[in-house]
C-alpha cells in the first residue's frame, strides 16, 4: 500500500513536470542575462570560455559562497569523523592489507598523469570546459589514488588545512585588491590580454587557481577522512 | 536513427524528469539510509539536467569561443554556471551525508530507518528519563487479564 502510494505519487510528479514542461518554450529559449553575457563577455573579460566569465566575474560573488558552503561540509564532515570526537573503542584503526602489485603500479603511473591533468584542467578553465572545481576534484583524486595503494602516503592532515585556507585567502584576498583599486569586490584585476591566450582573463585564472587548490585539499581531506 | 532536434528535446526532458520521478520513489519506498542518499543524487542529476535543459537552444553552440568567427547563436551559459554551482554542492552534501551515515552505523550498527527510529526513540526517553511512549492498546507492566470465558463466534 505505501509502496503503491508512492508509485502514484512520483507518477503525478512526472505527469505535472511534464506539463509543466510542455508549456516551456524549451530548446529556444529567450535569453535576457544569458544574451547579455555572451554579448558583453568577450569584450569586458576576455575569457573565451563564457560560463567561466559567468561564474567567476559576473557571479564572483555566488563562486565565493559556494566555497563556503564546501567548506562548510567539508568540516563539519571533518568533524563528524574525526577520532577525537568519536568513542574509544573505534578510535584505533584496523591495519590494512598491502594492497597488490597492479594496484601499486597502476597508482604510481596514474600519480604524475593525473596531477598533470589536474593543473591543466585547472589553469585552462578560462579557455576550455573546465576549471577549479572540475581539476580539483581531479588533484583530489590523484592523492586518493596513491592513498589505496600506500596507507602511509595519506597527504598530512595539517598541510591539507593550510593549503586550503591559504587558497580560499587568496580568492577573498584577489577580490580585496579588487577594492582597493577603487573598484567593486572581485572585479577583473590585471591586464585582460588576448582572447584565447592562457595569460588573458585579468585575475580569472589566479582565482581558478584558488578554486581549483581549495577544492582539491577539501575534498582530499574529505576522501581520507572517510577512508579511516 | 535520425532525430530531430526539437524530438532530442522532449526525450532529454522526459528523462530529466523521469530521473526526478525515480529518485522521488527511492526517497519514499527505501528502509536503508545508503539507498537514500542514492536516491537523492539521482534525484538531483534529474534536476541539473532540466536546468540545463532550460538554457539549451537547438540551433546553437557551446558558448566557448574557439577563434573562428561566431556564426551560429551560443546557448545560453547562465543555467551552466548555475548547474556547476549545484553539482559542486550536491557532492558537499552527499559527503556530509555519508560521513553522518558512518557515525549512525558505528553508535547503532544497523542503517535501516524503522530499526533506528525504534532505538533512537528508545535511547531519548532513556536519557529523559520517561517510559517509552506505547500503544494505549499495549499491555502496562503489572497488568492482569481477564481469562476469557466464552469464545465469541463470529457472525
Amino acid at each position: 500500500m505505501h509502496k503503491l502510494a508512492s508509485l502514484l505519487f512520483a507518477v503525478g510528479l512526472a505527469a505535472l513536470l511534464m506539463a509543466l514542461a510542455a508549456h516551456l518554450p524549451l530548446g529556444a529559449t529567450p535569453m535576457a542575462i544569458g544574451q547579455a553575457s555572451l554579448d558583453r563577455g568577450p569584450g569586458e573579460i576576455a575569457s573565451a570560455n563564457i560560463v567561466t566569465s559567468v561564474v567567476l566575474a559576473y557571479r564572483g560573488i555566488d563562486t565565493m559562497c559556494e566555497l563556503a558552503i564546501l567548506f562548510a561540509a567539508a568540516s563539519i564532515a571533518g568533524m563528524v569523523l574525526s577520532p577525537t570526537t568519536r568513542s574509544g573503542n573505534h578510535a584505533e584503526t584496523k591495519p590494512r592489507a598491502p594492497a597488490g602489485l597492479v594496484l601499486r603500479a597502476g597508482s604510481d603511473l596514474l600519480f604524475p598523469l593525473l596531477l598533470t591533468v589536474g593543473f591543466y584542467i585547472v589553469a585552462h578553465g578560462h579557455l576550455t570546459p573546465g576549471g577549479g572545481f572540475q581539476g580539483g576534484v581531479v588533484l583530489a583524486a590523484a592523492f586518493f589514488v596513491s592513498f589505496l595503494a600506500r596507507a602511509d602516503r595519506l597527504p598530512k592532515p595539517a598541510a591539507l588545512i593550510l593549503m586550503e585556507g591559504l587558497a580560499g585567502a587568496a580568492f577573498i584576498g584577489i577580490g580585496l585588491a579588487a577594492m582597493l583599486d577603487g573598484g567593486p569586490f572581485l572585479r577583473l584585476l590585471l591586464d585582460k590580454g588576448v582572447l584565447g591566450q592562457l595569460v588573458s582573463a585579468g585575475s580569472l585564472p589566479l582565482l581558478y587557481l584558488a578554486v581549483g587548490l581549495k577544492v582539491g585539499a577539501e575534498l582530499a581531506d574529505l576522501l581520507a577522512h572517510l577512508a579511516e | 536513427m535520425n532525430l530531430n532536434p526539437p524530438d532530442l528535446i522532449v526525450i532529454l526532458t522526459a528523462g530529466g524528469v523521469g530521473l526526478v520521478a525515480i529518485g522521488a520513489v527511492g526517497l519514499a519506498v527505501s528502509r536503508h539510509l545508503l539507498r537514500l542518499v542514492l536516491a537523492l543524487g539521482i534525484a538531483e542529476s534529474g534536476g541539473n539536467l532540466l536546468l540545463v535543459l532550460a538554457g539549451y537552444r537547438w540551433d546553437a553552440v557551446a558558448p566557448i569561443l574557439t577563434g573562428e568567427a561566431v556564426t551560429r547563436p551560443m546557448v545560453d551559459p547562465v543555467p551552466q554556471a548555475l548547474v556547476l554551482t549545484s553539482i559542486v554542492i550536491g557532492v558537499g552534501v552527499q559527503a556530509l551525508a555519508v560521513a553522518l551515515m558512518i557515525r549512525i552505523k558505528e553508535a547503532y550498527g544497523t542503517l535501516d530507518i524503522r530499526e533506528l527510529k525504534a532505538r533512537v526513540e528508545l535511547d531519548i526517553c532513556g536519557e529523559a528519563g520517561i517510559t517509552p511512549p506505547q500503544s494505549s492498546d499495549s499491555p502496562r507492566p503489572g497488568q492482569t487479564f481477564p481469562v476469557p470465558v466464552t469464545v465469541r463466534e463470529s457472525a
